[in-house]
């Protein structure tokens, strides 16, 4: 198990550098310099200046080479757009409002979408199920920017409970957390629906149902936990989903994320941000995959994590 | 009959479907004493797993349907309990056992989890007291290290293993009857005669009644003492395994019995099949539902059921053959 462990972390730090590296060159592929200002007017030698201190006057391997060793030691370099602060104090100040509502909307997300599918799937062709269903195509379809927008308008506006922007009560991220989970919730409870149908059909429900059990412990024990492991499965890349809306989402509430820098970033060419926020999110995607591969094992024994034992 | 464990009578179970209702089983009748071993016989889609499984009321309810008739355990209808009430007696009054083995346990817990998890439900024990009769159950059904492999997942078992897992499941609130509906279709011969065995050492230890569903002859003949021949839904013949097997009456029955081989007969002889389809269901025929398949076949049976007749106290069949204005052909 240990070996198992460790051998992914391997795999984890090379996924990681590959990333790191792809998104280095795409960046510096893009026409165009983050000192490239003309409009400002500045003299020759405090543009010198300026490349020198963002190690841009060196050639493109040699930044990468520099690059690559901040990066190991978590250290991003100054901001091209803020000029005073360092990345890291930019991301140390936005990270934990992001987490906070990252987690708030996968913790959402995943209870309400397997309790709806379960519900629809106990309700087969019932009208909760076509209710759950016609949910679940409206939070798929109606992008999360679009309803963060209709929140504010007609829930924040009118319900003085809900804040309009801004962030720091739990209050604060009751909103922006369902406009950001409505989407993934749906795709679990579509997914957790389908799975449990299936599941509900096969030979141990009948042979559980023989022994005698009541139909909640059927479902929760017998069914339940082998439907869930498909939604495990796209556990890793909802959270992908779940941060990269957290972007614009972040912005529409005004919350001090890191979502916004991010975004700002790009069009700003500001590089080191733009490589740090980079590494942040694919870290996070990566260690999802690698908790999702964990919890396989535990969901179904017959997925052996390491190599065979007897 | 004196001493009746179990009594179905004229029951009938459908199925509605899109294309209409299927008639699956249309009045079946017949009785298990205690201890005693009834067969169920029959080709693929007779009705004789729906007959087995509505005894247990596991059918699908909707689209399934008991339409009439009654099943009593002890005398009491079983057709006519509430679900909760049906809870009480799947398990602990009647163990059942399913066809594949391999499809029948949950594969994600462990076997000890399973084996249990019926018995703390009817009755209060705790899970130490339940695992004590659960290693003693794998110790019944021949599985060795029973305290060890409780731990184990079932995919850790062979689907012979598999099997003695599900029997001793089945047992383990020691009920007065096991429905056994194909257990052995789904293993391969040596491990089939293992399991015929296994079932008539359990018999003998704990006098357990067993219903067998098979379409294996070779199966009824070493285990049944009475065997019910069904046909599209119904029990064309019904008789002791000696009665079925020497003297044999409805013309479905002796195809049956000339299309598996005899060791004892001549070998250079063809095996004879019985030729054409069972009835359709959605629509079952006015008449004897055998009539287009029987070499004997007259005017009357396709124009009117024929009714029972009693050939001796044990005996029965449904068959216009035996009218007594018919010449018999055989």
């Amino acid at each position: 198990m240990l070996k198992y462990i460790f051998k992914r972390f391997l795999w984890m730090i090379l996924t990681i550098w590959i990333i790191v590296t792809l998104t280095f060159f795409l960046m510096h592929a893009i026409p165009g310099d983050p000192l490239d200002v003309a409009d400002v007017g500045s003299s020759d030698a405090a543009s010198a200046n300026l490349a020198a201190y963002y190690n841009l006057d060196q050639s493109l391997p040699m930044q990468y080479v520099t690059y690559l060793k901040n990066v190991a030691t978590f250290d991003f370099g100054p901001s091209m757009t803020s000029r005073s602060r360092t990345v890291n104090d930019m991301l140390e100040s936005g990270f934990p409002a992001s987490l906070q509502l990252g987690l708030a909307t996968l913790f959402f997300s995943v209870i309400s979408g397997v309790a709806l599918g379960v519900f629809a799937a106990l309700r087969h062709n019932r009208m909760i199920d076509y209710v759950t269903m016609i949910l679940a195509v409206i939070g798929i379809s109606i992008p999360n920017f679009i309803q963060s927008m209709l929140f504010i308008n007609y829930i924040a506006v009118n319900i003085e409970f809900f804040p309009i922007a801004r962030w720091g009560t739990y209050r604060h991220v009751i909103l922006p957390a369902i406009a950001l989970a409505s989407g993934p919730m749906a795709i679990i409870a579509r997914l957790t629906r389908s799975n449990m149908l299936e599941v509900l059909t096969q030979d141990y429900i009948r042979t559980a149902k023989a022994k005698g059990l009541s139909a909640r412990k059927i479902v929760v024990k017998h069914a339940l936990r082998n439907a869930l492991l498909p939604v495990v499965t796209i556990m890793g890349a909802l959270t992908a989903a779940v941060l990269t809306g957290s972007f614009v989402v972040e912005r529409i509430f005004a919350i001090p994320g890191i979502g916004q820098y991010f975004v700002s970033s790009i069009s700003n060419r500001d590089y080191p941000m733009i490589m740090a926020t980079t590494v942040i999110y694919s870290s996070i995607l990566v260690v999802m995959m690698f908790i999702v591969d964990i919890l396989y094992g535990f969901i179904d024994p017959r997925i052996k994590l390491h190599a065979k034992e007897d | 009959m004196s001493g009746t464990l179990l009594e179905i009578n004229d029951l009938a179970v459908s199925f509605s479907t899109q294309g209409g209702e299927v008639q699956a089983v249309r009045g079946v009748s017949f009785a298990v004493g205690p201890g005693e071993t009834v067969a169920i016989v029959g080709e693929s889609g007779c009705g004789k797993s729906v007959t087995a499984q509505s005894i247990m009321r596991l059918i699908p309810e909707p689209p399934g349907r008991i339409k009439h008739g009654s099943i009593h355990l002890h005398g009491k209808d079983l057709a006519s309990l509430t679900e909760k009430q049906m809870r009480n007696v799947r398990g602990k009054q009647i163990g059942m056992i399913f066809q594949d083995p391999m499809t029948s346990l949950n594969p994600t817990l462990t076997v000890g989890d399973q084996l249990t998890e019926g018995i703390l439900t009817h009755e209060k024990m705790s899970q130490r007291e339940a695992n004590k009769e659960a290693i003693e159950l794998l110790h019944l059904v021949g599985i060795a290290n029973p305290d060890e492999r409780l731990k184990q997942y079932p995919h850790q078992f062979s689907g012979g293993m598999r099997q003695r897992l599900m029997i001793a499941m089945a047992l383990m609130c020691k009920p007065e009857l096991l429905i056994a509906d194909e257990p052995t279709t789904a293993l391969d011969v040596t491990i089939q005669a293992q399991i015929i065995d296994l079932f008539k050492e359990i018999q003998e230890k704990t006098g357990v009644a067993i219903i067998i569903i098979t379409h294996d002859l070779g199966v009824v003949a070493q285990i049944a003492d009475r065997i019910n021949v069904m046909y599209a839904g119904e029990i064309v013949e019904y008789g002791t395994v000696k009665e079925i097997f020497y003297q044999p009456e409805h013309p479905y029955t002796r195809g049956l019995l000339t299309s598996v081989p005899r060791l004892d007969g001549d070998r250079s002889q063809p095996l004879i099949p019985i030729v054409g389809t069972p009835p359709d269901l959605f629509a079952p025929p006015v008449g004897c539902a055998f009539t287009s398949r029987c070499k004997y076949a007259m005017k009357v049976c396709q124009a009117h059921d024929p009714e029972v007749t009693e050939l001796s106290e044990q005996h029965y069949t449904k068959c216009w053959l035996q009218d007594d204005r018919v010449e018999k052909p055989y």
